[in-house]
């Protein structure tokens, strides 16, 4: 049998209070008083939905071999390409075999589960082969709009395959409908909406209960069957009216998260499941509703291995590891709603040479080094002759993953001259463990979270935008470890 | 057996600019007035050099590539001229070019060229350029010079337990003492004393270093005409010598930057530089032997860690020597007796040439009293281009015999 074997949620560090937005855009819009309660989780300056979703499934694989991998999936509204595949880019940052299944899927928020049932299906029909879905995004309303108040930025992932599953896939139920309450044209940035009754009374009150309804007549089932039904929808009175017509205890259904992070978008109903399975119990059958565009169902049932799965609170260590955005327009400049001034340091045009990336693509999307087969030695970037001064063989070198080796910092600094929207550029030289130095920039954090010495784990993120040519280019960053995150 | 360059090549002459923000000035202008007070210096007609070396860095700003502008803006009669560039030691470069090639016989007199227009970027600081190839654009740090020198004084903390608040104590010293020397010299771009506690308390550019602890951005050239010391002799019977005693390279091998063996707190190159210049020029004992230095103060820090890279102080010991005065004007060792980069500015490929320049004025007792080093008979410069973990090296030792 296919199910879920891994999973792990991702928010990004920074939240941003929304009587902070409030309190900047309350002048425009008074009714924004009524949403302004909770946090808006918020993607750090170099983060986006790619690097969420790597960093998503960075964590699920976790305990996996990444080169067992037969497909990777990515679901997201807000792919930083219109044309280039982002999955292959999260493929790549994991380390993957390029010889798997990869696709996008987008276009409406239930396209989330829609890779969901895709991986499944593809496991199913290759013997259970593990497959990954990774869903992120990091969407934008305009400012002082209800959607920048609800919308939160986040990734969820999963990896689905046949061995030792902690939670069976029994099924699903799945409605199509062009039913425009939500949408962004190509060329648009920000989200619109139609009118919110409509997309209340309509929308989720109708199309939710229809989706479990249609679920549980094909398996034979009735909603309190379940021990959890997910499904996402941040209108408190809506909730109210789908648990009523489905007659649903409000205590088996997942909270929306509205107050903690926000709605994240095609990678919500995966990262509310992503808590649903933290607490799940062996034979607990589980409801995984989507909704946008249409809806889709999928019911599992958790295993006897779910108690045995050892990092289980992976939802949970992510809503933990925060730190408050205490400045919104800081918010509006990290996601380019409005321009700053970088200078004319930071108007120096850089071309990107996708032939020369091509050739270090393992390199540079999966920090992939070289070791030495005769002394050992790891090196970065990868070497042909070996940089230890007392070794110096040619051609002896043998791939190495570094991306989840970890290090420890040798020298750092903060620079206030280099061109950044989020200054000072923080950087130093790294030690990985195991050998091998390189000299990276440092993220979600300050200068006083660093000390020579301290252990760093490696993020994924965006190296630089390039506005002209609107290219996003990604590579790796060091973070220090101040906690222990499983 | 190689033995070097020691004794077989003089300095004839030299010119430098005033060092500063040349609005109203081409890099052809800094060239011609530096070449006129060079070739006056030297005694010679142009049409007795033989051949040219001009170093430069940030080609794409002012000069172009290849040897054609300094030929075409001197109208030097189509003898050969060679660009080179080689970082910050670029102008050293040039030099190790005009020595290296009388020292073999194959010229008898040569001139040896740097200059640098900086002024025309449209930004302070050094302009961001893939300085180490496109791929390290893709991988590496968005990071600027203060920043990757800055890491010297973290690095330093650790290793040697010396408090980041004696470590600040001594770059800013090292500043002011530099500052002091700079406001007597007419050619150097920042003229003025300044406080120490002015210094320390400036605004950080790239902790822990402060806007004082950067040397500027200028423009300027300097120049130097080398021959054997027979024909020197034979120009200025008048006069002592100033002979190339080493001139010595050394380039990292991705060791620093790579292997995990460097501790970061010091340069490995300066440190084999020396040692080889040392060598070569039959020294000894640097801390007693040589009389004044002008070293690569890019960044205060990398003065004080390169007090020892050179071998003059003791391994975690050089903010001692500093806060004791050991290289001020008035010190056992004085350093950077023009005022340094720190005054100077850095326009790259002049800088070098502008040390020698100190140097060889100074080892002719030509400086007024209130900065000449008396009595001076071996000096030393210092290039380092690049950054601490990837960089170039350069030393030059001249004396009089």
């Amino acid at each position: 049998m296919i199910g879920i074997v891994s999973y792990a949620a991702y928010l990004p560090r920074f939240r941003l209070n929304r009587m902070k937005i409030f309190s900047a855009m309350g002048w425009l819009n008074p009714a924004l008083i009524m949403n302004a309660a909770g946090d808006k989780a918020v993607a750090n300056f170099d983060e986006d939905a790619v690097t969420m979703a790597a960093a998503a499934g960075k964590r699920c694989l976790q305990g996996f071999m990444p080169d067992e991998l037969g497909a990777v999936y990515l679901a997201t509204t807000t792919a930083p390409y219109k044309e280039r595949q982002c999955a292959n880019i999260v493929a790549g940052a994991l380390g993957a075999p390029e010889e798997i299944r990869s696709a996008d899927f987008g276009g409406a928020l239930k396209a989330g589960t829609s890779a969901l049932l895709a991986a499944l299906e593809w496991s199913a029909a290759n013997s259970g082969r593990p497959a990954l879905v990774c869903a992120a995004d990091c969407r934008l309303g305009k400012m002082g709009s209800l959607q920048e108040m609800v919308f939160g930025d986040g990734a969820a992932a999963l990896l689905v395959g046949g061995n030792k599953p902690i939670a069976l896939f029994k099924g699903s139920y799945s409605l199509s409908y062009d039913f425009v309450d939500q949408y962004r044209g190509a060329a648009t940035l920000y989200n619109r909406q139609w009118e919110e009754r409509w997309i209340r009374d309509v929308g989720f009150e109708q199309f939710i209960p229809e989706v479990v309804n249609g679920l549980c007549r094909r398996f034979g089932l009735k909603p309190s069957d379940f021990a959890r039904v997910i499904y996402p929808c941040y209108y408190g009175a809506a909730r109210r009216n789908i648990n009523k017509k489905l007659g649903l205890d409000p205590a088996q259904v997942e909270d929306d998260l509205l107050q903690e992070c926000g709605d994240t978008g095609t990678a919500h109903p995966l990262l509310m499941f992503t808590r649903a399975l933290e607490e799940a119990s062996p034979g607990d059958k589980l409801l995984l509703v989507s909704y946008g565009s249409g809806c889709d169902a999928l019911y599992f049932e958790a295993t006897p291995e779910i108690e045995k799965f050892s990092r289980r609170k992976r939802f949970s260590d992510t809503l933990s590891r925060r730190t408050e955005l205490d400045n919104y327009s800081k918010y509006l400049a990290w996601r380019r709603i409005a321009p700053v001034e970088l200078g004319l340091r930071g108007e120096e045009d850089q071309v990107t040479r996708w032939s020369m990336a091509w050739r270090s693509r393992k390199a540079i999307l999966g920090l992939q080094g070289s070791r030495c087969r005769e002394c050992g030695t790891q090196q970065y970037p990868p070497q042909r002759v070996c940089v230890n001064p007392d070794c110096g063989a040619v051609d002896q070198m043998e791939p190495v993953n570094l991306s989840d080796k970890g290090g420890k910092i040798v020298s750092y600094t903060s620079d206030m001259l280099a061109a950044t929207i989020n200054p000072p550029a923080i950087y130093g030289n790294v030690d990985f463990n195991g050998g091998g130095r390189a000299m990276f920039e440092f993220t979600d954090c300050t200068l006083d979270d660093l000390r020579v010495g301290k252990p760093v784990e490696f993020s994924f993120r965006i190296k630089y935008y390039d506005p002209r040519r609107d290219i996003t280019f990604y590579f790796w960053k060091a973070v220090p470890v101040s906690e222990e995150v499983s | 057996m190689a033995s070097g360059i020691r004794d077989k090549v003089a300095i004839l002459g030299m010119g430098c600019t005033v060092f500063g923000e040349h609005w109203n000035l081409d890099s052809s202008d800094l060239l011609i007035e530096a070449f006129r007070e060079c070739i006056a210096d030297a005694g010679i007609d142009k049409k007795d050099i033989q051949a040219a070396w001009i170093g430069n860095h940030i080609d794409e700003v002012n000069i172009g590539k290849g040897g054609c502008y300094l030929a075409s803006t001197l109208h030097l009669p189509f003898i050969p001229v060679t660009r080179v560039e080689n970082f910050c030691a670029s102008g050293t470069e040039a030099f190790r070019g005009a020595c290296y090639a009388v020292a073999s016989g194959a010229y008898d007199i040569a001139l040896a060229v740097g200059v640098e227009k900086l002024k025309d970027v449209g930004y302070g600081g050094l302009p961001d350029s893939p300085i180490f190839g496109q791929l390290s654009r893709m991988i590496s740090p968005n990071a600027t010079a203060p920043g990757l020198f800055a890491q010297l004084a973290t690095a330093y903390s650790a290793k040697y337990g010396v408090p980041m608040e004696k470590i600040k104590e001594a770059i800013t010293h090292i500043s002011w003492k530099s500052h002091q020397n700079g406001a007597k010299n007419p050619r150097a771009h920042l003229r003025k004393a300044v406080s120490e506690e002015q210094i320390s308390s400036s605004p950080i550019v790239a902790y822990p270093l402060g806007l004082f602890d950067c040397c500027g951005v200028s423009d300027g050239a300097a120049m130097a005409i080398v021959t054997t010391p027979e024909i020197a002799r034979r120009v200025k019977p008048n006069q002592e010598l100033v002979l190339v005693k080493a001139l010595q390279i050394a380039v990292s091998s991705g060791e620093e930057a790579l292997y995990h063996r460097w501790d970061g707190a010091g340069i490995i190159t300066t440190r084999l530089a020396a040692q080889r210049a040392y060598e070569e020029a039959g020294i000894t004992n640097p801390r007693e032997e040589i009389d004044l230095m002008e070293v690569h103060d890019c960044f205060s820090i990398t003065e004080m860690v390169t007090m020892e890279d050179l071998g003059i102080s003791v391994p975690g010991r050089a903010p001692d020597d500093i806060l004791s005065g050991f290289y001020d004007l008035d010190g056992e060792l004085p350093c950077q007796t023009d005022g340094g980069l720190k005054c100077f500015g850095h326009p790259i490929g002049a800088s070098g040439l502008r040390m020698i320049y100190e140097i060889y004025n100074q080892l002719l007792q030509r400086w007024p009293e209130d900065r000449l080093v008396k009595n001076a008979r071996l000096g030393l410069t210092h290039n380092l281009g690049g950054v601490p973990h990837q960089n170039v090296c350069s030393i030059a030792i001249l004396g009089v015999q």
